[in-house]
Protein backbone atom coordinates (compact mmCIF):
# COMPACT_ATOMS: atom_id res chain seq x y z
CA UNK A 1 0.00 0.00 0.00
CA UNK A 2 1.05 3.57 -0.53
CA UNK A 3 3.42 4.97 2.01
CA UNK A 4 1.81 8.38 1.96
CA UNK A 5 -1.58 6.86 2.36
CA UNK A 6 -0.42 4.80 5.28
CA UNK A 7 0.98 7.80 7.08
CA UNK A 8 -2.28 9.60 6.37
CA UNK A 9 -4.05 6.75 8.07
CA UNK A 10 -1.74 6.94 11.00
CA UNK A 11 -2.83 10.43 11.81
CA UNK A 12 -6.40 9.52 11.42
CA UNK A 13 -6.11 6.39 13.45
CA UNK A 14 -9.48 5.50 12.23
CA UNK A 15 -12.31 6.56 14.43
CA UNK A 16 -11.52 4.61 17.52
CA UNK A 17 -9.41 7.09 19.35
CA UNK A 18 -11.89 9.81 19.98
CA UNK A 19 -15.29 8.22 20.02
CA UNK A 20 -15.75 8.17 23.73
CA UNK A 21 -14.20 11.59 24.13
CA UNK A 22 -17.09 12.93 22.13
CA UNK A 23 -19.26 11.39 24.73
CA UNK A 24 -18.71 14.35 27.00
CA UNK A 25 -20.42 16.69 24.57
CA UNK A 26 -23.83 15.29 25.26
CA UNK A 27 -24.25 16.94 28.60
CA UNK A 28 -24.06 20.50 27.31
CA UNK A 29 -26.94 22.97 26.92
CA UNK A 30 -28.18 23.79 23.42
CA UNK A 31 -25.62 25.85 21.48
CA UNK A 32 -24.30 27.44 24.62
CA UNK A 33 -21.11 25.53 24.23
CA UNK A 34 -17.94 27.42 24.99
CA UNK A 35 -14.41 26.42 24.21
CA UNK A 36 -13.56 26.12 27.86
CA UNK A 37 -16.59 23.98 28.71
CA UNK A 38 -15.99 21.65 25.79
CA UNK A 39 -12.31 21.37 26.61
CA UNK A 40 -13.04 20.58 30.22
CA UNK A 41 -15.65 17.99 29.32
CA UNK A 42 -13.49 16.27 26.74
CA UNK A 43 -10.51 16.23 29.06
CA UNK A 44 -12.73 14.61 31.65
CA UNK A 45 -13.98 12.05 29.16
CA UNK A 46 -10.42 11.23 28.10
CA UNK A 47 -9.51 10.74 31.74
CA UNK A 48 -12.48 8.38 32.08
CA UNK A 49 -11.44 6.46 28.99
CA UNK A 50 -7.89 6.10 30.23
CA UNK A 51 -9.26 4.83 33.51
CA UNK A 52 -11.18 2.15 31.61
CA UNK A 53 -8.20 1.24 29.42
CA UNK A 54 -5.76 1.15 32.29
CA UNK A 55 -8.13 -0.78 34.51
CA UNK A 56 -6.43 -3.96 33.38
CA UNK A 57 -9.72 -5.40 32.22
CA UNK A 58 -9.80 -7.42 29.02
CA UNK A 59 -10.88 -5.73 25.80
CA UNK A 60 -14.11 -7.71 25.81
CA UNK A 61 -14.85 -6.40 29.29
CA UNK A 62 -14.27 -2.83 28.15
CA UNK A 63 -16.87 -2.94 25.39
CA UNK A 64 -19.90 -2.46 27.67
CA UNK A 65 -18.28 0.67 29.12
CA UNK A 66 -17.72 2.10 25.65
CA UNK A 67 -21.19 1.13 24.55
CA UNK A 68 -22.60 3.05 27.50
CA UNK A 69 -20.59 6.16 26.54
CA UNK A 70 -21.77 5.86 22.95
CA UNK A 71 -25.41 5.31 23.89
CA UNK A 72 -25.41 8.26 26.26
CA UNK A 73 -23.69 10.89 24.17
CA UNK A 74 -24.17 9.98 20.51
CA UNK A 75 -27.45 10.15 18.64
CA UNK A 76 -27.43 6.42 18.00
CA UNK A 77 -30.89 6.13 16.36
CA UNK A 78 -30.00 8.83 13.84
CA UNK A 79 -26.51 7.48 13.15
CA UNK A 80 -27.95 3.98 12.70
CA UNK A 81 -30.55 5.18 10.20
CA UNK A 82 -27.98 7.13 8.27
CA UNK A 83 -25.70 4.08 8.16
CA UNK A 84 -28.55 1.89 6.91
CA UNK A 85 -29.23 4.39 4.11
CA UNK A 86 -32.19 3.99 1.75
CA UNK A 87 -33.12 0.63 3.29
CA UNK A 88 -34.22 2.53 6.41
CA UNK A 89 -37.18 3.83 4.42
CA UNK A 90 -38.56 0.42 3.56
CA UNK A 91 -37.70 -1.39 6.79
CA UNK A 92 -40.47 -2.03 9.30
CA UNK A 93 -40.49 -0.29 12.66
CA UNK A 94 -39.54 -3.50 14.45
CA UNK A 95 -36.68 -4.09 12.00
CA UNK A 96 -35.36 -0.57 12.54
CA UNK A 97 -35.51 -1.03 16.26
CA UNK A 98 -33.60 -4.30 16.25
CA UNK A 99 -31.15 -2.88 13.73
CA UNK A 100 -30.46 0.14 15.94
CA UNK A 101 -29.84 -2.05 18.97
CA UNK A 102 -27.57 -4.42 17.07
CA UNK A 103 -25.75 -1.53 15.43
CA UNK A 104 -25.04 0.13 18.76
CA UNK A 105 -23.33 -3.00 20.06
CA UNK A 106 -21.47 -3.53 16.81
CA UNK A 107 -20.11 0.02 16.71
CA UNK A 108 -19.02 -0.16 20.33
CA UNK A 109 -17.08 -3.36 19.72
CA UNK A 110 -15.62 -2.14 16.44
CA UNK A 111 -14.29 1.12 17.80
CA UNK A 112 -13.75 -0.18 21.33
CA UNK A 113 -11.15 -2.55 19.87
CA UNK A 114 -9.12 0.46 18.84
CA UNK A 115 -9.06 2.20 22.19
CA UNK A 116 -5.82 0.68 23.31
CA UNK A 117 -4.13 2.91 20.74
CA UNK A 118 -5.30 5.75 22.90
CA UNK A 119 -3.25 4.79 25.95
CA UNK A 120 -1.13 7.75 26.96
CA UNK A 121 -2.92 10.10 24.56
CA UNK A 122 -5.04 13.19 24.98
CA UNK A 123 -7.46 15.35 23.02
CA UNK A 124 -7.55 19.13 23.24
CA UNK A 125 -10.44 21.22 22.01
CA UNK A 126 -9.22 24.17 19.98
CA UNK A 127 -12.49 25.72 18.89
CA UNK A 128 -16.22 25.42 18.46
CA UNK A 129 -18.47 27.10 15.93
CA UNK A 130 -22.03 26.97 14.72
CA UNK A 131 -22.31 25.67 11.15
CA UNK A 132 -25.63 25.46 9.35
CA UNK A 133 -27.99 23.68 11.67
CA UNK A 134 -25.39 22.06 13.88
CA UNK A 135 -22.35 22.73 15.97
CA UNK A 136 -18.80 21.81 15.08
CA UNK A 137 -16.24 21.27 17.80
CA UNK A 138 -12.66 21.23 16.56
CA UNK A 139 -10.03 19.35 18.49
CA UNK A 140 -6.52 18.01 18.15
CA UNK A 141 -5.63 14.51 19.24
CA UNK A 142 -2.17 13.79 20.58
CA UNK A 143 -1.26 10.14 20.59
CA UNK A 144 1.97 8.68 21.86
CA UNK A 145 4.57 8.56 19.10
CA UNK A 146 2.25 10.12 16.49
CA UNK A 147 2.01 13.50 14.87
CA UNK A 148 -1.02 15.36 16.25
CA UNK A 149 -4.14 15.03 14.12
CA UNK A 150 -7.40 16.88 13.83
CA UNK A 151 -10.73 15.54 15.07
CA UNK A 152 -13.99 17.39 14.38
CA UNK A 153 -17.23 16.59 16.16
CA UNK A 154 -20.63 17.41 14.73
CA UNK A 155 -23.15 18.05 17.46
CA UNK A 156 -26.87 18.65 17.14
CA UNK A 157 -29.77 19.15 19.51
CA UNK A 158 -32.41 18.03 17.03
CA UNK A 159 -33.01 14.89 19.04
CA UNK A 160 -34.02 17.14 21.94
CA UNK A 161 -30.62 16.78 23.58
CA UNK A 162 -27.12 17.77 22.58
CA UNK A 163 -25.68 14.67 21.02
CA UNK A 164 -22.93 14.10 18.51
CA UNK A 165 -23.87 12.52 15.20
CA UNK A 166 -20.62 12.52 13.26
CA UNK A 167 -16.87 12.50 13.80
CA UNK A 168 -14.42 13.64 11.15
CA UNK A 169 -10.78 12.67 11.54
CA UNK A 170 -8.38 14.26 9.07
CA UNK A 171 -11.19 14.55 6.56
CA UNK A 172 -12.46 11.00 7.07
CA UNK A 173 -16.11 11.03 7.87
CA UNK A 174 -17.55 8.41 10.22
CA UNK A 175 -21.09 8.54 8.81
CA UNK A 176 -19.85 8.11 5.24
CA UNK A 177 -17.58 5.25 6.26
CA UNK A 178 -20.37 3.53 8.20
CA UNK A 179 -22.80 3.94 5.32
CA UNK A 180 -20.33 2.27 2.95
CA UNK A 181 -19.72 -0.58 5.37
CA UNK A 182 -23.34 -1.24 6.33
CA UNK A 183 -24.36 -0.86 2.68
CA UNK A 184 -21.84 -3.54 1.71
CA UNK A 185 -23.02 -5.84 4.50
CA UNK A 186 -26.62 -5.38 3.39
CA UNK A 187 -25.68 -6.09 -0.24
CA UNK A 188 -24.10 -9.37 0.84
CA UNK A 189 -27.46 -10.26 2.38
CA UNK A 190 -29.29 -9.11 -0.77
CA UNK A 191 -31.07 -6.37 1.16
CA UNK A 192 -32.40 -8.61 3.95
CA UNK A 193 -32.36 -6.36 7.03
CA UNK A 194 -33.09 -9.23 9.44
CA UNK A 195 -30.07 -11.16 8.16
CA UNK A 196 -27.98 -7.99 8.47
CA UNK A 197 -29.05 -7.64 12.10
CA UNK A 198 -27.88 -11.18 12.79
CA UNK A 199 -24.53 -10.45 11.10
CA UNK A 200 -24.10 -7.31 13.21
CA UNK A 201 -24.78 -9.24 16.38
CA UNK A 202 -22.01 -11.67 15.49
CA UNK A 203 -19.52 -9.08 14.17
CA UNK B 1 -14.20 17.87 -5.87
CA UNK B 2 -13.01 20.23 -8.53
CA UNK B 3 -15.89 20.47 -10.91
CA UNK B 4 -14.51 23.25 -13.05
CA UNK B 5 -11.14 23.42 -14.68
CA UNK B 6 -9.48 26.75 -14.08
CA UNK B 7 -6.30 27.53 -15.97
CA UNK B 8 -3.11 26.56 -14.19
CA UNK B 9 -1.90 29.88 -12.82
CA UNK B 10 1.77 29.04 -12.35
CA UNK B 11 2.18 26.06 -14.56
CA UNK B 12 4.23 26.13 -17.70
CA UNK B 13 1.47 24.89 -19.96
CA UNK B 14 3.58 23.08 -22.56
CA UNK B 15 5.06 20.92 -19.82
CA UNK B 16 1.68 20.09 -18.40
CA UNK B 17 0.39 19.22 -21.82
CA UNK B 18 3.42 17.08 -22.43
CA UNK B 19 2.56 15.18 -19.28
CA UNK B 20 -0.76 14.37 -20.81
CA UNK B 21 -2.73 16.23 -18.22
CA UNK B 22 -5.34 17.31 -20.67
CA UNK B 23 -6.33 13.70 -20.88
CA UNK B 24 -7.07 13.37 -17.21
CA UNK B 25 -8.57 16.68 -16.31
CA UNK B 26 -11.96 15.02 -15.98
CA UNK B 27 -13.72 18.30 -16.56
CA UNK B 28 -16.55 16.78 -18.47
CA UNK B 29 -17.15 14.08 -15.94
CA UNK B 30 -19.39 15.04 -13.07
CA UNK B 31 -18.78 13.14 -9.85
CA UNK B 32 -21.57 10.87 -8.72
CA UNK B 33 -23.76 11.74 -5.78
CA UNK B 34 -21.37 10.27 -3.23
CA UNK B 35 -18.44 12.25 -4.62
CA UNK B 36 -16.69 9.18 -6.02
CA UNK B 37 -15.85 8.90 -9.71
CA UNK B 38 -14.81 5.34 -10.44
CA UNK B 39 -15.49 4.38 -14.07
CA UNK B 40 -12.63 1.86 -13.92
CA UNK B 41 -14.15 0.03 -10.96
CA UNK B 42 -14.05 -3.49 -12.45
CA UNK B 43 -10.34 -3.15 -13.30
CA UNK B 44 -9.61 -1.45 -9.99
CA UNK B 45 -11.30 -4.24 -8.08
CA UNK B 46 -9.10 -6.76 -9.87
CA UNK B 47 -5.98 -4.82 -8.90
CA UNK B 48 -7.30 -4.54 -5.36
CA UNK B 49 -7.67 -8.31 -5.11
CA UNK B 50 -4.07 -8.75 -6.23
CA UNK B 51 -2.81 -6.05 -3.83
CA UNK B 52 -4.71 -7.62 -0.98
CA UNK B 53 -3.27 -11.01 -1.85
CA UNK B 54 0.24 -9.54 -1.90
CA UNK B 55 -0.40 -8.02 1.50
CA UNK B 56 -1.65 -11.30 2.92
CA UNK B 57 1.17 -13.41 1.53
CA UNK B 58 4.17 -11.07 1.56
CA UNK B 59 3.82 -7.57 2.99
CA UNK B 60 1.92 -8.33 6.18
CA UNK B 61 4.12 -11.28 7.24
CA UNK B 62 7.29 -9.39 6.27
CA UNK B 63 6.23 -6.35 8.27
CA UNK B 64 5.47 -8.59 11.26
CA UNK B 65 8.92 -10.15 11.01
CA UNK B 66 10.60 -6.76 10.60
CA UNK B 67 8.65 -5.29 13.50
CA UNK B 68 9.34 -8.25 15.76
CA UNK B 69 12.99 -8.90 14.95
CA UNK B 70 14.36 -5.39 14.52
CA UNK B 71 14.23 -3.16 17.63
CA UNK B 72 11.99 -0.10 17.50
CA UNK B 73 14.74 2.54 17.68
CA UNK B 74 16.55 0.96 14.72
CA UNK B 75 13.34 0.85 12.67
CA UNK B 76 12.67 4.46 13.60
CA UNK B 77 16.19 5.40 12.51
CA UNK B 78 15.68 3.76 9.11
CA UNK B 79 12.33 5.53 8.71
CA UNK B 80 13.97 8.84 9.67
CA UNK B 81 16.57 8.34 6.94
CA UNK B 82 13.78 7.61 4.45
CA UNK B 83 12.00 10.81 5.53
CA UNK B 84 15.20 12.80 5.11
CA UNK B 85 15.73 11.35 1.63
CA UNK B 86 12.20 12.47 0.73
CA UNK B 87 12.83 16.05 1.80
CA UNK B 88 14.37 17.47 -1.41
CA UNK B 89 11.35 16.37 -3.41
CA UNK B 90 8.97 17.72 -0.76
CA UNK B 91 10.74 21.09 -0.81
CA UNK B 92 10.48 21.28 -4.61
CA UNK B 93 6.74 20.67 -4.45
CA UNK B 94 6.20 23.15 -1.64
CA UNK B 95 8.02 25.79 -3.67
CA UNK B 96 5.85 24.95 -6.69
CA UNK B 97 2.82 25.42 -4.46
CA UNK B 98 4.19 28.73 -3.15
CA UNK B 99 4.29 27.31 0.41
CA UNK B 100 7.55 29.12 1.06
CA UNK B 101 7.46 28.97 4.86
CA UNK B 102 7.14 25.20 4.92
CA UNK B 103 9.71 24.83 2.13
CA UNK B 104 12.15 26.86 4.21
CA UNK B 105 11.49 24.80 7.33
CA UNK B 106 11.99 21.58 5.39
CA UNK B 107 15.24 22.85 3.91
CA UNK B 108 16.44 23.55 7.45
CA UNK B 109 15.21 20.11 8.50
CA UNK B 110 17.30 18.55 5.77
CA UNK B 111 20.40 20.52 6.83
CA UNK B 112 19.97 19.78 10.55
CA UNK B 113 19.05 16.09 10.23
CA UNK B 114 21.75 15.34 7.66
CA UNK B 115 24.41 16.80 9.97
CA UNK B 116 23.42 16.84 13.65
CA UNK B 117 21.04 13.95 12.96
CA UNK B 118 23.90 11.85 11.56
CA UNK B 119 22.79 11.37 7.99
CA UNK B 120 19.12 11.49 8.90
CA UNK B 121 19.17 8.67 11.48
CA UNK B 122 17.87 10.99 14.18
CA UNK B 123 15.08 13.49 13.69
CA UNK B 124 16.79 16.31 15.58
CA UNK B 125 14.85 18.94 13.65
CA UNK B 126 11.48 17.91 15.10
CA UNK B 127 12.90 18.17 18.60
CA UNK B 128 14.14 21.67 17.69
CA UNK B 129 10.61 22.71 16.73
CA UNK B 130 10.84 22.24 12.95
CA UNK B 131 7.77 20.13 12.25
CA UNK B 132 7.62 17.72 9.35
CA UNK B 133 5.23 18.69 6.56
CA UNK B 134 4.60 16.78 3.37
CA UNK B 135 3.91 17.57 -0.26
CA UNK B 136 3.85 15.69 -3.54
CA UNK B 137 3.28 16.53 -7.18
CA UNK B 138 -0.28 15.23 -7.25
CA UNK B 139 -1.02 17.78 -4.55
CA UNK B 140 0.86 20.44 -6.51
CA UNK B 141 -1.33 19.73 -9.54
CA UNK B 142 -4.41 20.05 -7.33
CA UNK B 143 -3.21 23.41 -6.02
CA UNK B 144 -2.71 24.48 -9.64
CA UNK B 145 -6.35 23.64 -10.30
CA UNK B 146 -6.20 20.18 -11.87
CA UNK B 147 -9.20 18.03 -10.98
CA UNK B 148 -8.56 14.64 -9.40
CA UNK B 149 -9.96 12.60 -12.27
CA UNK B 150 -11.20 9.05 -11.83
CA UNK B 151 -10.16 6.88 -8.92
CA UNK B 152 -7.52 4.24 -9.62
CA UNK B 153 -6.03 1.51 -7.51
CA UNK B 154 -2.44 1.03 -8.61
CA UNK B 155 -0.60 -2.28 -8.39
CA UNK B 156 1.49 -2.40 -5.17
CA UNK B 157 1.22 1.37 -4.64
CA UNK B 158 -2.47 1.19 -3.75
CA UNK B 159 -5.20 3.85 -3.87
CA UNK B 160 -4.72 6.86 -6.14
CA UNK B 161 -6.47 9.01 -8.70
CA UNK B 162 -5.57 9.79 -12.31
CA UNK B 163 -4.10 13.10 -11.18
CA UNK B 164 -2.19 11.58 -8.29
CA UNK B 165 -0.82 8.83 -10.54
CA UNK B 166 0.65 11.44 -12.87
CA UNK B 167 1.97 13.18 -9.76
CA UNK B 168 3.62 9.98 -8.60
CA UNK B 169 5.38 9.48 -11.93
CA UNK B 170 6.57 13.09 -11.94
CA UNK B 171 7.78 12.84 -8.34
CA UNK B 172 9.82 9.76 -9.23
CA UNK B 173 11.22 11.40 -12.35
CA UNK B 174 12.10 14.75 -10.81
CA UNK B 175 13.42 13.51 -7.48
CA UNK B 176 16.58 15.57 -7.01
CA UNK B 177 18.29 12.53 -5.52
CA UNK B 178 18.22 10.74 -8.87
CA UNK B 179 21.29 12.73 -9.79
CA UNK B 180 23.02 12.18 -6.45
CA UNK B 181 22.92 8.43 -5.96
CA UNK B 182 23.61 5.70 -8.45
CA UNK B 183 24.53 2.01 -8.40
CA UNK B 184 24.72 0.59 -4.89
CA UNK B 185 23.70 3.88 -3.31
CA UNK B 186 20.53 3.98 -5.41
CA UNK B 187 19.77 0.38 -4.37
CA UNK B 188 20.31 1.35 -0.74
CA UNK B 189 17.88 4.27 -0.94
CA UNK B 190 15.29 1.93 -2.45
CA UNK B 191 15.85 -0.56 0.38
CA UNK B 192 15.51 2.17 2.99
CA UNK B 193 12.28 3.34 1.41
CA UNK B 194 10.98 -0.23 1.37
CA UNK B 195 11.86 -0.85 5.02
CA UNK B 196 10.25 2.44 5.99
CA UNK B 197 7.02 1.29 4.38
CA UNK B 198 7.23 -2.08 6.09
CA UNK B 199 7.59 -0.19 9.37
CA UNK B 200 4.45 1.81 8.56
CA UNK B 201 2.61 -1.41 7.76
CA UNK B 202 3.72 -2.79 11.13
CA UNK B 203 2.96 0.29 13.22
CA UNK B 204 -0.49 0.81 11.76
CA UNK B 205 -1.34 -2.84 11.38
CA UNK B 206 -4.53 -2.56 13.46
CA UNK B 207 -5.91 0.15 11.20
CA UNK B 208 -4.81 -1.43 7.94
CA UNK B 209 -5.95 -4.91 8.96
CA UNK B 210 -9.36 -3.57 9.95
CA UNK B 211 -9.81 -1.97 6.51
CA UNK B 212 -8.43 -4.82 4.43
CA UNK B 213 -9.66 -7.82 6.37
CA UNK B 214 -12.58 -6.74 8.58
CA UNK B 215 -14.54 -4.61 6.10
CA UNK B 216 -17.47 -6.10 4.24
CA UNK B 217 -16.12 -4.39 1.10
CA UNK B 218 -12.47 -3.50 1.61
CA UNK B 219 -12.22 -2.00 -1.86
CA UNK B 220 -15.04 0.51 -1.29
CA UNK B 221 -13.85 1.33 2.22
CA UNK B 222 -10.27 1.96 1.10
CA UNK B 223 -11.46 4.09 -1.81
CA UNK B 224 -13.61 6.23 0.47
CA UNK B 225 -10.89 6.68 3.09
CA UNK B 226 -8.27 7.56 0.50
CA UNK B 227 -10.40 10.12 -1.35
CA UNK B 228 -11.65 11.82 1.82
CA UNK B 229 -8.23 12.04 3.42
CA UNK B 230 -6.61 13.16 0.18
CA UNK B 231 -9.18 15.92 -0.40
CA UNK B 232 -8.68 17.07 3.17
CA UNK B 233 -4.90 17.29 2.72
CA UNK B 234 -5.32 19.19 -0.53
CA UNK B 235 -7.78 21.64 1.04
CA UNK B 236 -5.18 22.31 3.71
CA UNK B 237 -2.40 22.71 1.11
CA UNK B 238 -4.59 25.28 -0.62
CA UNK B 239 -4.64 27.22 2.63
CA UNK B 240 -8.07 26.22 3.93
CA UNK B 241 -8.72 24.86 7.37
CA UNK B 242 -9.83 21.59 5.87
CA UNK B 243 -13.11 21.73 7.72
CA UNK B 244 -15.51 23.16 5.18
CA UNK B 245 -15.11 20.91 2.22
CA UNK B 246 -18.21 18.83 1.95
CA UNK B 247 -17.70 17.08 5.26
CA UNK B 248 -21.16 17.81 6.45
CA UNK B 249 -23.74 15.08 6.25
CA UNK B 250 -27.02 16.09 7.84
CA UNK B 251 -28.70 12.88 8.91
CA UNK B 252 -31.61 14.92 10.29
CA UNK B 253 -32.51 16.34 6.91
CA UNK B 254 -32.06 13.23 4.86
CA UNK B 255 -35.09 11.55 3.47
CA UNK B 256 -35.24 8.95 6.19
CA UNK B 257 -37.86 8.03 8.71
CA UNK B 258 -37.71 10.27 11.72
CA UNK B 259 -36.87 8.05 14.66
CA UNK B 260 -38.37 10.65 16.98
CA UNK B 261 -41.72 10.74 15.18
CA UNK B 262 -43.55 9.11 18.03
Amino acid sequence: MSGTFVSGLSRRHFLGTGLAAAAALGAMPAFALSDAEARALIDKAVADINAIINSGRSEAQMYPAFEKLFATYADVPQIARSALGPAAKTASKAQLQSFTTAYQGYVSRKYGRRFREFIGGRIEVTGARPVKSYFEVISTAYLKGESPFEVRWHVSNKSGKNLFFNIIIEGVNMLASERTEIGAMLDKRKGDVDALVQDLQRA
Amino acid sequence: MTATCPPFPFAPRPILLALGLSALSACAQAPSADGVSDPLEPVNRGVHAVNKGLDTVIVRPASKAYGTVVPGPVRQGVSNVADTLDLPGVVVNQVLQARIGEATTNTLRLAVNATAGIGGLFDVASVLGMPKTDADFGQTLAVWGVGEGPYVELPIEGPSTARDTVGLVVDLAMNPLNNVFDGNDADATLAIEGLSRLNDRYRYSDTIDSILYDSADSYAQLRLLYLQNRRHEIAKAKGGTGGEDGDFIDPYEEDFIDPYAD
